[in-house]
């Protein structure tokens, strides 16, 4: 219908964030560190262990064990991740709820590796109009060296980041020097380039656009906003007063002066746009782009005490403290999130502290139910499984009660020596001898797995049925 | 930032639409496909292509393109028993086999399979990972060759097929007996008494035979029977011994436990019934419908040796 002719696709507007200081900054450095020299450092870090694996933290995938310190999670006990997710939602939640995407702005690993990206950037190309000058530039020398330099110090980043993900997975040692002679197995190089590049055009490349359409955690988690959250605001009554904000100029020197003729605190100096990683403009409202850096504030503080004006331009605050009104805490909302929170912590908790050192499980065999012996007896088999769940051997005795006459043959495998983290298959035969008589169809008879060396725990008691035929006794 | 989205920039009547009006004025946007969206539309074309070269694709005539794709696997050869290295053209069976002996589980396997072939049966019976091997292993062998006549859990059938769960064996239970009955087969023989016995002799008999196992208490007729039984006219005692207790290198059952292979005693209610079954069979005997086929060349010694032991403990492993 329109003859004017718009583009239908628009390339990405290149943001360069100019570097600011401040407490906030601080903060997301402090973090940023202590992210990094964990998720780089741990896999490195070794870890005494009998009979297992010598590196702190491992993911034993073929050997069906993670390792975590002095904790050995098998298969079974996997249900404890869901726990883990679990706690991390809710934990999301209840802090979203209190004090906004505060996930987004300091933790997320987007986040992080996006600033760590953006010091290198800074570092070999300069500050914000220096980059601008460089994109803006011809392709000279000086061009080609230093986008050349930050895009090999990234791909080196990437790639030692998607090695390190990989050493979680196997011995860290061995694989670094696999990987590095060529010879490791396929899953390692995949694992470990997959990442790099990901890490690479996430963080090198699309930076806030994985935040802004990619991230569907930053688009519902408006939902869990409400009027007492604290969100990254600017004072706007402060800021623009009657007649807007304008620039310091004559007459516009001081607060005074600025008051007396209606206008706002902002100067419109514009640093808090240009430190953005996201490129937006705080002094527009909260915006869906906003993850929560706070380094607006810092540039704002910055201003404002240089002008030995009062800080709490852009500052963290909720809708209600702006309005005068108060903020509040304790709400349905955050009380009800905490009590999940402290009960699915508590109960996780509680379950790998009292996890057990073995277990065993019984199961009758029914094909065929039961077997008439030549003596007139029956016999039923059981399948009893044993799992040590320690990283050192133990034995176990199995020994059967409560059904009278009955004898346990297990061909001397009564009294079993379990290697470490063994798990074993054994058959059980019960047989009772010929009573006479027409008793009923159907008896119980219980399993007792105890511990007699290496362990000290409960036994297992296993209740189960033991077949009789109609009149077979 | 948020300025710049294109549907802030234009207003919606500068999209083009696509020029048809249904119902006056339901129009349609002509808006772009997404590019991520194009350019992975086009990939998959490009590699359709691919496809066509590298995997089985197109009928050509009576066959089809074979693909330049291949796959390599080892094969353990059933004669010879040695491994080899196979070349085969794709398909999703040459696949599975390049999994099989790919997996973690397969190196596992064949480590548990060689250290059974070379323990003794003692050693086997008393180590309870090799055991729990057998019993993995036993299982699906039992089930592919045995279980067609003895039963998913060697159960048998009265009549039909032993009972290979019991402690009664008719040609022995000891592992070895049991290797020999895998190995060579057996075939069940018993003569049939029905033109040489009189009706009431038979019946003098299956009374006698009762008394063995403890179904009915001694009788007159018991005594007449025990006399056939162990005299010259019925000769019972050749196979089944003096003592009326089997003979295992004839196969002939042991008559005085509680276990019957052949005549269905325990099914039936009243004793006369009991002695009719046996006393049918007695006059029909066994020829030719007892047979047990020699596996020692439908299987290799491996996996008999393996479901020796199998059968050996569900027996209860006496």
């Amino acid at each position: 219908m329109s003859e004017e002719s718009i583009p239908l696709y628009q390339k990405r507007i290149q943001i360069y964030p100019r570097s600011v200081k401040g407490r906030f900054r601080t903060l997301k450095t402090g973090i940023l560190s202590l992210a990094y020299v964990v998720y780089y450092l741990l896999p490195w870090v070794r870890w005494e262990r009998p009979n297992a694996p010598n590196q702190a933290v491992l993911y034993d995938l073929p050997g069906r064990h993670f390792y975590i310190f002095d904790l050995t999670i098998q298969v079974q006990d996997i249900f404890w991740l869901a726990g883990v997710l679990i706690i991390f939602a809710i934990l999301l939640f209840f802090v979203t709820g209190i004090a906004g995407r505060v996930w987004c702005g300091y933790f997320c690993f987007q986040t992080l590796w996006t600033d760590l990206f953006m010091m290198v950037e800074q570092w070999v190309q300069g500050e914000r109009p220096a980059r601008i000058r460089l994109d803006k530039g011809p392709w000279n020398r000086e061009k080609l060296v230093k986008k050349g330099g930050t895009y090999g110090l990234w791909l080196l980043i990437a790639f030692w980041t998607g090695l390190t993900f990989t050493m979680y997975w196997v011995d860290a040692p061995t694989l670094v020097v696999d990987v590095l002679l060529g010879r490791a197995p396929y899953a390692a190089y995949f694992t470990t380039f997959f990442l790099a590049a990901t890490t690479f055009v996430m963080a090198g490349l699309a930076r806030e656009q994985v935040c802004t359409y990619m991230c569907p955690y930053a688009r519902f988690q408006s939902a869990m906003f409400d009027h007492d959250t604290l969100v990254v605001s600017y004072d706007e009554r402060r800021g623009e007063g009657a007649q807007g904000r304008t620039k310091l100029g004559k007459g516009l020197k001081t607060r005074e002066e600025r008051q007396a003729r209606g206008v706002g605190d902002c100067i419109d100096c514009g640093y808090c746009v240009q430190v953005c990683p996201v490129g937006i403009d705080i002094r527009k409202g909260l915006q869906y782009q906003c993850i929560s850096c706070a380094l607006c504030v810092d540039a704002c503080d910055t201003i404002m005490d240089n002008l030995k004006w009062p800080r709490g331009l852009v500052l963290y605050t909720s809708e209600h403290a702006l309005n005068g009104e108060k903020t509040r805490l304790l709400k349905p909302k955050t009380i009800g999130y905490g009590v999940i929170l402290t009960t699915a912590t508590t109960l996780l908790i509680w379950s790998v502290l009292t996890r057990a050192p073995y277990t065993g499980t019984v199961e009758q065999i029914r094909q065929p139910l039961y077997t008439q012996l030549s003596d007139g007896g029956i016999r039923n088999n059981y399948e009893i499984k044993l799992n040590n769940k320690l990283t050192a051997p133990m034995t176990v005795g199995i020994r059967i009660e409560g059904l009278a006459g009955a004898s346990l043959n297990m061909d001397g495998m009564e009294r079993i020596d379990l290697d470490p983290q063994e798990r074993i298959k054994l058959l059980a035969r019960v047989q009772i001898p010929p009573v006479g008589g027409n008793g009923p169809p159907g008896d119980r008879v219980t399993f007792i797995i105890e511990p007699l060396a290496g362990v000290q725990a409960a036994p297992i008691r296993r209740q189960v049925p033991f077949y009789i035929p109609e009149g077979g006794r | 930032m948020s300025d710049n989205s294109p549907n802030a920039q234009q207003p919606s009547s500068a999209v083009q639409t696509t020029g048809h009006a249904w119902d006056g004025d339901l129009q349609e946007y002509n808006n772009p496909l997404p590019r991520w969206w194009l350019w992975s539309f086009y990939a998959t074309a490009v590699f359709s292509v691919l496809y066509w070269f590298i995997y089985p694709s197109w009928p050509v005539g009576n066959t089809w393109i074979k693909g330049f794709g291949t796959v390599n696997y080892t094969m353990t050869d059933k004669a010879s028993g040695k491994e080899e290295a196979r070349e085969h053209r794709w398909n999703t069976r040459a696949l599975l086999l390049e999994d099989l002996g790919a997996a973690t589980n397969d190196p596992q396997r064949k480590d548990m399979l060689a250290k059974v072939q070379a323990a003794s049966y003692d050693q086997i019976v008393k180590d309870p990972k090799m055991m729990e091997f057998v019993r993995s292993v036993g299982k699906g062998l039992f089930g592919d060759n045995c279980a067609a006549c003895h039963g998913r859990g060697g159960q048998g059938v009265v009549g039909m097929y032993p009972n290979l769960t019991d402690d009664d064996w008719l040609w022995g239970g000891g592992m070895d007996k049991i290797h020999e009955t895998l190995v060579q087969g057996r075939k069940g023989f018993m003569p049939a008494f029905g033109a040489v016995l009189k009706p009431d002799q038979l019946d003098d008999v299956a009374e006698y035979v009762l008394t063995l196992s403890g179904e009915t208490q001694p009788s007159e007729a018991a005594e007449r029977g025990r006399a056939i039984f162990q005299g010259p006219v019925g000769g019972c005692y050749y196979c089944h011994g003096a003592d009326a207790k089997g003979v295992p290198s004839q196969g002939a059952a042991n008559l005085t436990d509680k276990i019957w292979t052949i005549a269905n005693v325990p099914a039936q209610k009243s004793v006369q019934d009991k002695k009719a079954v046996i006393e049918d069979f007695v006059a029909r005997g066994v020829n030719n419908t007892r047979i047990m086929p020699a596996w020692k060349d439908r299987l290799s010694p491996t996996d008999i040796k393996l479901l020796a032991v199998y059968v050996h403990q569900l027996g209860g492993a006496r």
